[in-house]
């Protein structure tokens, strides 16, 4: 489970959760919130697609590498619960992940905004295409102007 | 000549890189606040001391003060508490406890058993406040200026060294900036 992927700092919390769950089961996963059917999801199916597409987006900070939709942990039991109260309150989603980068920064998003902080990121797989492309063409210039003899003789045949 | 060059620019390219993303020293979960530079979230809390009362950080107003967040099931926060406490006896800044994912009974178990740093202690119950302040684990420890603002933020234990170093400039810096 979760365990092993959290952090030292919050290990007991990881522990707790994990304890918690084990003692609720199936309860667990509703988060003592209101406006929520018998499955731990929002009535209004458009706002839970929301809700869904929003944690699942949303870093869970004590298990860096987890969305706070997959982790366990209580923080991200408690983003999740203000994820929902806020498109429940009719906020959009931008406000949601306003609220979220205001107090966390923008390591939160997984998929965080294209903007010229962020822009490495997003352009560093062009860059090494075109760095990929422009050493390609070097290499296949050089060698198309060779003279046909300084190839290497093919390799005799093995019976 | 560049094809002999190229093999060694790039070993000390990665070493440079190595020397920075795999240096010990580098807490890679530390991550920068967005508060810094910001208006302090205000809260108001139960406090742990005294259950009818309530601890709110707006009584601090207009002073230095610093912000501790820490819970008993934090194994690091006990690992600070020892610094905590000669901290506390320097008397330099009013220090407020603010105690999360726990219960009160066991904040105040805690601090009768292992002395008390702090000059207010508050608990947050539902888990909101610490989120208005972008908490993520603990210990972590902010500094807020005369102007209620967050100038600072420790993440990990306090040390001696720790508030030499990183504390104890910032608090006589934000003092002569509102004297």
């Amino acid at each position: 489970m979760n365990r092993k992927s959290c952090g030292a700092r919050l290990r007991g919390s990881c522990l707790s959760a994990l304890l918690a769950l084990l003692a609720l089961g199936p309860l667990a996963a509703a988060d003592g919130a209101s406006g929520l059917d018998a499955n731990g999801q929002l009535e209004d199916p458009a706002l839970q697609a929301r809700f869904e597409r929003i944690t699942q987006n949303l870093r869970c900070l004590v298990c860096q590498n987890e969305s706070i939709a997959d982790s366990n942990v209580e923080l991200a039991s408690d983003l999740r619960r203000q994820v929902r109260e806020m498109l429940e309150a009719g906020k959009s989603d931008d406000a949601i992940f306003d609220f979220m980068t205001d107090r966390y920064g923008e390591f939160v998003r997984f998929n965080p905004p294209l903007e010229a902080k962020t822009a490495l990121i997003w352009g560093a797989p062009f860059l090494v295409l075109v760095l990929g492309a422009g050493i390609i063409y070097r290499i296949v210039r050089r060698r198309s102007s060779m003279p046909l003899d300084d190839e290497p003789a093919p390799a005799p045949e093995q019976k | 000549m560049w094809k002999f060059l190229l093999p060694f620019v790039a070993f000390i390219a990665l070493a440079v890189l190595f020397a920075f993303g795999l240096n010990p020293k580098r807490d890679i979960r530390a991550l920068p606040s967005p508060l810094i530079g910001k208006a302090a979230p205000s809260f108001s809390l139960t406090n742990v001391l005294d259950p009818g009362g309530q601890v709110s950080n707006s009584a601090f107003k207009g002073q230095v003060y610093l912000v501790n967040v820490w819970g008993t099931w934090c194994e690091a926060c006990r690992q600070e508490h020892e610094a905590l406490l000669a901290i506390a006896r320097q008397k330099v800044v009013p220090m407020i406890g603010l105690v999360y994912m726990d219960q009160r009974d066991n904040a105040k178990a805690w601090l009768d058993q292992l002395g008390n740093p702090y000059t207010a202690v508050a608990i947050d119950t539902d888990g909101r406040t610490v989120i208005d302040w972008g908490v993520y684990g603990a210990p972590e420890t902010f500094l807020v200026d005369g102007q209620g603002r967050v100038i600072y933020k420790f993440i990990s234990p306090m040390t001696p060294e720790v508030w030499q170093q990183e504390f104890l400039p910032r608090i006589a810096a934000a003092r002569r900036a509102g004297a």
